[in-house]
């Protein structure tokens, strides 16, 4: 067998490079993409700030985010209320960091739902093509036709509006395009000549899945993931502004720009300033992640951006 | 040329049925049927009434009778009545449209606009701060939500000008400059989140244009930097630009249902959104519809533009 003279040598290899060593040169490779992507790094800082938010939500907010003191409605900014209070007297800086962990969660459980579906889909629709693979493939192209925030639109109102079924609809808006990528990727990953190896070996369909193809995968569903991860935030915003995302009191970034941000816009800009910037920080941070993501995995794409 | 728009036009027929399928599903999926829900949420119908509504709106025939009879009335441009107002919901829409179709021609003459000189001057300083500043404004484009962008732009122009979007809508042909007030800032917030992608495709086209040879040749014969850029680089850095354009119009159909919402414009997107808000189910599956028939429409003509200007994409 050939396997067997192959691992002892790579076994040797990892025998000269200690741990530690592999460590630092990860640390420095960090270190040198972020000073050849200062945009990128940028990005990330603004989703660790946003996460750590989200996670520590209890430990930043000053007020209870659903507290209602009539006595200090409409403040403006100040030491006390550095993004000033709503019309019935609630913290805006304590919802806007509420509405973070919202925010996030909505997107993560939307883009994994709608990911792994998605992957799915392609998965099975490009390792066995045939009636089933032309079947799924209509079916997400008649889901195409339709724009995403109508779909999602649709998908809501057939449903209550509230955060779980927006969160389902922004899911169903994903799985179209990203079984697309998938299918598209894993159709040319079949052409290499491993996975013909492998086929010819006997090795079982969900290995060769698992190991040979999910791999080349990898790369393009984490870039899609996380442009659509900003996406998903601004639906969800865009959902709850119209009312049919979540509902009052939760204190999610778009419906506290409609519901006071709008009524009282005149007296109180801040109502509308910092959730709207909020939300804007957000998706920015994604989006530049995502970009960042696709020119370092995508050597075609290196230096167009 | 006939046989690839013959074959296109063939593709896109199955694609709009099976997304007629979808909708007429999704419009049918929710627990009783459109009617119940209806009734849940204004109370106090007795049961009668309740089987003659839905006699007359024929939920009491089986799925595929309805379907068909849907389709039908689509085919027929007669698509029904509105369980809320009882208004034919061709005559509403024949309202709404012309005031989308304004808006969304408005938002993209402004995102060309915007995009084409932006990513041209990108390009063409590619790494100097134009160029920096040029792919940050596109970036926050895409990034700044167009409802936050409407709301501030509203309350600003309220606290320091003064002045207020003329409500009530006013057609073009009644009063063109009252029209003009109220499309414009809709159209330049529309246009702006638009101009974002089509800047980023102009930059990145542009940049692998430039760097051919028939570009070099130009230089070496002398040419005027302007002509260069204009002429020969721009012509042959459009082509995908106008693919991502094409995709855009997706976007735009969704963005002006928010849009439309906030500066009360009675388009096709708040007729949408106020259906949805009243279970006016009628009304929904016929905007939804309506939609995703004009986005095919789109696309097809994109790809019918793609392969005039590129014969090669005709001999495939």
């Amino acid at each position: 067998m050939i396997g067997k003279p192959m691992s002892t040598a790579t076994a040797e290899v990892s025998v000269f490079v200690p741990p530690t060593v592999v460590k630092w040169r990860r640390v420095r490779s960090l270190w040198s993409i972020m000073k050849r992507k200062p945009l990128g790094a940028a990005a990330a800082c603004l989703i660790l700030l946003l996460v750590l938010t989200a996670i520590c939500a209890d430990l930043l907010a000053p007020y209870d985010p659903f507290l209602t003191r009539p006595e200090v409605r409409l403040l403006a900014p100040s030491w006390q209320h550095p993004f000033g209070t709503d019309d019935i007297g609630r913290d805006v800086f304590s919802r806007v960091i509420y509405g973070a962990r919202l925010s996030l969660w909505v997107g993560l459980l939307a883009v994994g739902i709608g990911t792994v579906s998605g992957t799915l889909i392609g998965l099975i629709c490009g390792y066995w093509e045939g009636w089933l693979d032309l079947m799924l493939q209509r079916l997400m192209d008649a889901l195409m036709t339709i724009p995403g925030l109508i779909l999602a639109l649709a998908i809501v109102s057939v449903l209550t509006p509230n955060t779980t079924n927006a969160m389902l609809a922004i899911a169903i808006v994903i799985i179209p395009g990203n079984s697309r990528i998938v299918r598209g990727t894993v159709l040319s990953a079949k052409q290499n000549a491993y996975v013909e190896a492998a086929r010819a070996m006997g090795c079982p369909h969900l290995r060769i899945i698992v190991s040979h193809i999910l791999p080349n995968v990898t790369a393009p569903i984490l870039i899609i993931a996380s442009i659509w991860l900003g996406n998903a935030i601004f639906i969800e915003a865009s959902l709850s502004f119209l009312g049919l995302g979540t509902q009052p009191p939760s204190p999610s970034w778009g419906l506290m720009l409609s519901s006071t941000g709008r009524a009282f816009m005149e007296q109180a800009p801040w109502l509308a300033i910092f959730p709207g910037l909020a939300i804007s920080l957000a998706v920015l941070g994604f989006n530049l992640f995502g970009d960042t993501l696709r020119d370092i995995w995508d050597p075609k794409l290196r230096g167009r951006g | 040329m006939f046989k690839y728009v013959l074959r296109r036009l063939l593709l896109v027929l199955p694609v709009l049925v099976l997304s007629s399928l979808v909708v007429f599903g999704l419009m049918r999926v929710m627990p009783g049927d459109a009617l119940t829900a209806l009734m849940a949420e204004s109370g106090n119908v007795s049961e009668r009434e309740l089987q003659k509504l839905r006699k007359d709106l024929g939920l009491d025939r089986p799925y595929h009778e309805q379907y068909i009879l849907w389709i039908w009335q689509m085919v027929t441009f007669n698509p029904g009545y509105s369980i809320f107002t009882g208004d034919a919901i061709s005559v509403s829409l024949k309202k709404a449209i012309p005031v989308t179709i304004e808006l969304a021609a408005l938002a993209l003459a402004f995102g060309l606009l915007i995009a084409i000189p932006v990513g041209v001057l990108s390009a063409t300083r590619q790494d100097q701060p134009t160029d920096y500043i040029g792919r940050l404004v596109a970036i926050s484009g895409l990034s700044f939500p167009d409802f936050w962008l409407a709301t501030l732009v509203i309350t600003f122009a309220a606290i320091w000008f003064g002045w207020i979007p003329p409500l009530g809508y006013t057609s073009v042909w009644e009063s063109p400059w009252r029209n003009i007030q109220q499309f414009l800032l809709p159209a330049a917030i529309l246009g702006f989140r638009l101009s974002a992608a089509t800047m980023r495709m102009t930059r990145s086209t542009l940049l692998e244009v430039l760097r051919e040879d028939y570009v070099r040749t130009a230089w070496a014969k002398g040419l005027d930097e302007r002509l260069i850029v204009y002429k020969h680089a721009l012509k042959n850095a459009l082509i995908p630009v106008i693919t991502i354009v094409g995709g855009q119009l997706g976007g735009l159909l969704a963005g002006t249902v928010i849009i439309e919402t906030i500066f009360a414009l009675p388009g096709l997107g708040r007729l949408t959104v106020e259906a949805i808000m009243f279970r006016d189910y009628p009304v929904v599956q016929t905007n939804v519809m309506l939609a995703a028939t004009v986005l095919v429409t789109i696309n097809l003509l994109v790809d019918l533009t793609y392969a005039w200007l590129d014969p090669r994409i005709r001999y495939q």
